[in-house]
């Protein structure tokens, strides 16, 4: 094959995904020798400003981390807040707060597969140069995303930093009339949800997989969302309260995000796969119908077909998006009003890209002592390099240009949030070869 | 107008959290269109395609925090044509501008194990304070509907049609009853600008603040409100303190408050 000795290939900021960073792989022989991302979005120190904020501020302070996931950042917030006073919301609250976030799966779940992953897999740069060829497709996605942001515009005023959503429940929340009003849409929604899922189907999806932890959190009813346990497929199952018991947060030189790890195990996967491998009892018999029909078993260690899972994902949101809006009763009042008290809470949130966890110590009068975040891109670092070591040698044969491309398309398997994680890109692959 | 290019757009990243831009492409309806009128030349969040510069219209989301931004963004003017600044982040230094009233130094080691990792800026400060701008769109995020006014001017040779009133004329004209007046809410909506259609009071909140002072806020006289209805001095700091600390109208009223 190749006679060079060497090749470098470099782009210089990764496309379609959210924030900045790089990505440099060094070659010798179509060995790699050295996979590292880099992410150079600039601090902007949260965990140092929340101190000596109000505990109620938390939610619409840590909403700012990411402007694509302000649910998963809200949720978990209020969520850590209220375990500090043992607060439990009525029925109604909670199916909202669930409503609220398939709102946010599905608009952050069809951005990403249909305009921003979708083309990897078609040869196009983006969506608009997909659209040309693909019209039905992208104006299809473009109405179903707009319907997941309709569900946060009603239930949280806007699309981006939702203001209706507080410690205890809602500041106001809808009658029965205005949520019935999303029906229409919504029932549209899931059968086009489903064909989407078909047609993602049908994509080429590269054959490689790997032997992942997968995290997530599991609730026994229920697909998770707000709540539920941390577990594993390699024997984790804990409380919110020992995440730092078990996960390693590491500050490496090449990047503004925290890596994590399991302590004695290593690296861990968050996202729609770990989700859907560890809670797919829990999807309906409909998604696990169609997840069967699209060639998905219970378990996908492709992180090719995340895009897939994404798809059923969505088609799971609009289903349970339908049966709250059908019944659902508006409560006495839109939230329980609470007392601060001192102590630590945990609240931890399936972000569509993964766990968003957050843990904060406050006083008794409310005022944050201590604020801890571990955002899910970060804590999927590690998977996205291990992932291109194991990518690259498979595809070395490939020439420079459409290598780089693999290699992107592999980061984006994970749907990344980099203004999330920083607490990512430039790619650059470096290949040399010996004598 | 034959022959005429459609015009070139680039949108920027510094330090922020995606959402104004993204308010692009939340723009379901009118996503297509607008690609009919302009050419979306660099775009890295929605397309790996970049068109090199000139730029007839850059949009520049996020603050500047590190010395690599401070460069960046002079080269980022000298390509361009217009340069518009999208969100609280660029028009004011946005939360991240909360270190401005700290020890930087102190929040890296809070957050970061190794802080010789770490080059950052001092303070977090608006586009304006490094280059020209030509317009800035507030709001945190900032309103989609007037993301498109902005563009829409720009085709058309004419000022975008944007109130510099404050929140309270948008929930007079909506109806909402004031909610400090009628509930005792602290609201920000005598001093904050107009732009997201009054949207906290009509969901029975105070606002907060996140379209950045009006024209001639009153400040002074808010806190004397808020005082009035209970509200504490270090509420009244942190009240001022949110998305748009470092806007000059806000971050000399939590002075105040700071130091009384």
């Amino acid at each position: 094959m190749s006679t060079r000795k060497s090749r470098t290939l470099k782009v210089d900021y990764l496309a379609r995904v959210e924030g900045e960073g790089a990505l440099f792989i060094r070659l010798k022989d179509d060995n790699v020798t050295e996979v590292q991302l880099r992410i150079f979005e600039p601090p902007r120190f949260f965990e140092g400003f929340l101190r000596g904020r109000r505990w109620t501020e938390a939610p619409d302070i840590t909403a700012r981390i990411c402007g694509i996931c302000p649910i998963a950042y809200l949720a978990s917030s209020i969520s850590a807040m209220e375990s500090i006073v043992g607060a439990e919301v009525p029925h109604p609250i909670r199916e909202l707060r669930r409503l609220i976030y398939c709102g946010e799966w599905i608009e952050s779940h069809i951005l990403h597969l249909a305009m921003l992953h979708a083309p990897d897999f078609l040869g196009y740069q983006d969506a608009l140069a997909m659209a040309k060829d693909h019209p039905d497709i992208v104006k299809g996605a473009l109405r179903l995303k707009k319907i997941g942001n309709d569900i946060m515009v009603l239930l949280g005023g806007r699309e981006i930093h939702p203001i209706n959503l507080r410690v205890g429940g809602f500041y106001s929340v809808p009658t029965k009339d205005e949520l019935q009003k999303l029906r229409p849409d919504l029932e549209w929604g899931l059968e086009a949800s489903q064909q989407v899922a078909r047609w993602a189907a049908t994509l080429d999806y590269p054959d490689f997989e790997r032997d992942y932890e997968f995290v997530a959190l599991r609730h026994p009813k229920e697909y998770p969302l707000w709540e539920g346990r941390l577990v594993s497929n390699k024997g984790l199952d804990i409380p919110l309260s020992e995440f730092y018991d078990h996960v390693v947060e590491e500050h490496v030189a090449r990047s503004t995000s925290l890596h994590s790890s399991m302590r004695q195990r290593g690296t861990y996967h968050v996202g729609p796969l770990a989700r859907y491998a560890l809670n797919y009892e829990h999807l309906t018999p409909g998604c696990q119908a169609l997840a069967r029909e699209c060639g998905l078993g219970p378990t996908c260690n492709n992180p090719f077909k995340s895009l897939l899972v994404r798809a059923i994902e969505t088609v799971y949101a609009y289903e349970e998006a339908l049966r709250i809006v059908n019944t659902y009763e508006m409560p006495d009042r839109p939230y329980v009003p609470l007392e601060p008290r001192a102590g630590r809470g945990y609240g931890c949130s399936e972000a569509p890209r993964g766990i968003c966890y957050h843990t904060y110590a406050i006083d008794d009068q409310g005022v944050i002592l201590d604020a801890r975040i571990a955002p899910p891109t970060a804590q999927n670092q590690r998977c996205m390099e291990e992932d291109l070591a194991a990518l690259v040698p498979q595809f070395a044969h490939l020439k420079d240009d459409d290598l780089t491309w693999r290699c992107e398309q592999a980061v984006r398997n994970y749907d990344p949030c980099i203004s999330c994680s920083c607490h990512f890109l430039k790619l650059e692959v470096q290949r040399e070869y010996s004598h | 107008m034959r022959g005429v290019k459609k015009p070139k757009l680039a949108v920027w990243k510094f330090a922020s959290c995606d959402g104004c831009q993204l308010s692009l492409l939340d723009c379901e309806d009118e996503l297509l269109t607008v690609a009919e009128h302009v050419d979306i030349a660099y775009f890295p969040e929605a397309t790996r395609a970049v068109q090199k510069g000139p730029y007839d219209v850059s949009l520049v989301e996020g603050s500047i925090t590190t010395p690599h931004d401070a460069e960046r963004i002079n080269k980022i003017r000298r390509m361009s044509r217009y340069l518009i600044t999208i969100g609280a982040c660029a028009t004011s230094g946005g939360i991240q501008a909360l270190r401005n009233f700290a020890d930087v130094n102190q929040y890296i080691r809070i957050v970061y194990a190794h802080p010789e990792y770490i080059e950052t800026l001092r303070n977090s400060t608006p586009i304006a304070m490094h280059v020209y701008v030509d317009f800035e769109l507030r709001g945190c995020p900032v309103n989609k509907y007037q993301l498109i006014e902005v563009l829409n001017a720009l085709l058309n040779n004419r000022r975008p049609n944007l109130p510099t009133y404050s929140v309270c004329i948008e929930c007079k004209r909506r109806g909402t009853a004031c909610v400090m007046v009628s509930e005792g809410v602290p609201c920000m909506g005598p001093v904050t600008q107009a732009g997201c259609g009054a949207l906290c009071p009509s969901y029975r909140r105070g606002c907060y603040g996140c379209f950045g002072p009006m024209e001639v806020p009153n400040t002074a006289a808010l806190s004397a409100c808020w005082s009035n209805i209970g509200v504490q001095k270090d509420d009244l700091v942190r009240g001022f303190r949110m998305f748009n600390a470092y806007a000059d109208p806000f971050r000399k009223e939590s002075e105040v408050h700071e130091h009384a």
